[in-house]
């Protein structure tokens, strides 16, 4: 079958109403980027998840951030999207203009070099992230501990995805079918979403994140939805793998060890959901040296109290039913965490 | 007799260099004054007398771009690409140009020397003068800024502005997006690749096109902000709706590579001599040629059009029966909404 049948195909669909979710944020870029949504026949509805990093990490992360950054002798490392995420009363960036010092790096490794060259200066790495990011500070931490660097802390807010899904769907949302997240499972595998799968029958697909390799995830997962395959359990519920180039049944193994080595699984708050049990990881006690202070960051804050995040990012809310959205809340000034990343639900709306 | 003067004597500014007096002069005499050298600097007044005309057009910038020198261009390259663009995207002919230097101390007297020979050079090559200059020294840490006022002539009656736009006109781009942005990042992040700088001044294609007696509604230079920000604000302010396609952007491999390790998108990329011209329909080939033959236009397309009033999308898209919005094609043929760029995108580049 050609592309462009299977596009005819999304286009004029007149089966069960069908509502996706895509967990991770770099799908949802990739969605509007690709202008799928006005391909889709109004019976296959698209919403975004919990699957953006900056957009689910809780104010008490960033206030400590903050608290950080305004130490003598201390400096923070982060990538930039972060800086824009408001904490309970103010971001990185408003910080910084006041005079915080604040480095923003593309890659963790960078944060060696700015502690070997500032050796009296405390550098503090901003780890936040999935899966996809987690081995990259196991990396750091594991060249921390190898080359003896005294100056490099980090600052984690770690999550981890299977967790989280299972808490959306407990929540009572009304999600048919998830496009899983491509990168998470080049790291991850694709066997770690058949639990989920088989627990609340729902159909997930793993993409990626090419606008025709998008077209012929949400086409398969339709097939797999009106198929009803899914309601005979065998176990393993009904997951398919649409991006196997890169993403295999057992995942990335090497680095998942490096990850084991020096995280351990803890629970995790996420902005605007809450608590999430066994959704985060923590640096293991024996390295807790490294840490600095990411071990009881589970308050989260609404900067704006009409912010509705929590119901955007469990697609119980369209980003633009939130009263804030386009007003109040701008991606030049968000109230909350789904305004601030590129690859957030609202900014993606705006 | 010692012929060393203080200024070849000195490897870097310091702050006597601004003091006004001696060092001052010898730094103007021997560094400015030779190589932007003309009868109009020479008068060496608090101010200069030059020729004028019936209706001029005027326009300031300041250029604070880090690295100072960068594969295919620097600092002064572009401040005289940038202001002489802006004269030339008005219709004018750019005549004269004033240029204020920031120096901080510590700055390299070699790379200052260097800096200013470049901006000396495209000068000549853009045809303007360089009639009036400052000098000014703080504390710092070698760095250099430049701010420019430039003045061009017009023509008769000339106006060009995008109320003129109309619909039915088609949207020619002149050259390859997002070079000089993805240059000056490769160069902070230090990966290696061919990419250069497209920094250029565009004196030859625009007067090319009026030459030809083309009747150009609307041009701008394709700078910070990048195509999609330059479209949107021309669609509002002509009170049209645009439509390009995606497919027909140039865009060179190498910069497409570099978007997708970055996830940046080529149409929110700065460009330093790069013009979106706007031209009736009837006339789009000629002037698409015309562009293509002139320097620095070989890669000039075609990529879009005012759409008719009446033309409403509603698959997908929220109906939209206002104008200033621009669509973009894209390769699945979905529909994406262009928006100006939001937040700060990426760190300064120009």
């Amino acid at each position: 079958m050609d592309l462009s049948k299977v596009i005819n195909y999304l286009s004029n669909y007149d089966g069960e109403p069908i509502k996706i979710m895509e967990v991770c944020g770099s799908h949802t870029a990739a969605i509007k980027k690709s202008g799928i949504k006005s391909l889709l026949s109004p019976k296959i509805k698209l919403v975004s998840g919990p699957g953006c990093p900056v957009c689910v990490t809780a104010s008490s992360y960033i206030d400590r951030l903050i608290e950080l950054s305004q130490k003598e002798n201390t400096e923070i490392v982060t990538f930039g999207d972060l800086m824009r995420v408001p904490g309970s009363e103010s971001t990185l960036n408003e910080e910084k203009s006041k005079g915080a010092k604040v480095n923003m790096v593309y890659s963790p490794l960078d944060t060696i070099a700015l502690a070997l060259e500032k050796p009296d200066k405390t550098f503090v790495f901003a780890a936040i992230g999935f899966e996809t990011t987690t081995p990259a500070y196991a990396l750091l931490v594991d060249k921390i501990i190898n080359n003896n660097i005294k100056n490099i802390k980090i600052l984690t807010s770690l999550k981890v995805m299977p967790p989280a899904l299972s808490w959306i769907m407990e929540s009572g949302s009304d999600i048919d079918a998830f496009i899983a997240p491509g990168h998470v499972s080049v790291i991850t595998g694709s066997r770690i979403y058949e639990e989920i799968s088989d627990i609340y029958s729902v159909p997930m697909g793993i993409c990626g994140f090419k606008s025709e390799e998008l077209v012929l995830g949400i086409y398969g997962i339709i097939r797999m939805y009106n198929k009803k395959d899914y309601l005979i359990s065998s176990g393993n519920g009904l997951v398919k793998n649409f991006y196997p180039s890169v993403v295999k049944p057992e995942g990335n193994v090497p680095a998942k060890a490096l990850v084991n080595k020096y995280f351990k699984v803890s629970g995790a708050s996420w902005r605007g959901l809450g608590e999430i049990e066994n959704s985060g990881l923590l640096l293991k006690d024996e390295f807790s040296f490294l840490d600095a202070g990411s071990y009881d960051l589970l308050i989260d804050i609404k900067k704006n109290p009409a912010c509705s995040c929590d119901k955007v990012l469990t697609g119980k809310m369209d980003p633009r039913q939130c009263p804030l959205f386009g007003k109040v809340c701008t991606p030049l000034n968000p109230q909350g965490a789904c305004m601030v990343s590129e690859e957030g639900a609202c900014q993606n709306s705006i | 007799m010692n012929m060393n003067t203080d200024i070849n004597s000195n490897k870097t500014i310091t702050m006597s260099h601004g003091s006004g007096g001696r060092s001052t002069s010898e730094l103007i005499d021997e560094i400015f004054a030779t190589s932007f050298d003309n009868e109009i600097l020479s008068q060496m007044e608090d101010s200069s007398v030059v020729a004028g005309a019936s209706k001029i057009a005027m326009t300031t910038d300041s250029f604070v771009v880090k690295p100072l020198i960068y594969p295919g261009g620097d600092i002064g390259r572009l401040s005289i690409c940038g202001t002489v663009n802006d004269l030339l995207m008005r219709g004018s002919t750019p005549k004269y140009i004033t240029c204020g230097f920031i120096l901080e101390e510590g700055l390299d007297i070699q790379l200052l020397k260097q800096i200013v020979n470049s901006m000396a050079e495209t000068a000549r090559e853009a045809n303007v003068l360089i009639v009036a200059g400052d000098t000014k020294v703080i504390e710092g840490n070698g760095g250099l800024m430049i701010n420019t006022a430039g003045i061009g002539f017009i023509e008769g009656d000339r106006s060009i502005d995008a109320t003129r736009i109309k619909h039915g006109d088609k949207i020619i781009l002149s050259g390859n997006l997002g070079d000089h942005h993805a240059t000056i990042l490769k160069t902070r992040l230090s990966i290696e690749n061919n990419l250069e700088s497209d920094n250029a001044p565009l004196t030859d294609m625009v007067k090319n096109l009026f030459k030809e007696g083309i009747n150009v509604h609307a041009m701008r230079d394709v700078t910070r902000g990048g195509l999609g920000t330059v479209l949107k604000e021309m669609a509002v302010k002509a009170d049209v709706n645009m439509e390009i396609t995606e497919q027909s952007l140039p865009v060179s491999d190498t910069v497409k590579d570099f978007c997708g390790i970055l996830g940046l998108d080529p149409i929110y990329m700065g460009n330093e001599g790069k013009a979106v011209i706007i031209v009736p329909n009837e006339e789009s080939e000629n002037a698409l040629s015309i562009v293509k033959e002139s320097q620095y236009g070989e890669n000039a397309c075609i990529i879009g059009e005012i759409l008719a009033s009446d033309t409403e999308y509603t698959a997908g898209l929220e109906k939209s029966l206002s104008n200033g919005n621009v669509y973009m094609k894209t390769p699945i043929g979905g529909r994406r909404v262009v928006d100006v760029l939001q937040g700060e995108g990426l760190p300064r580049i120009c």
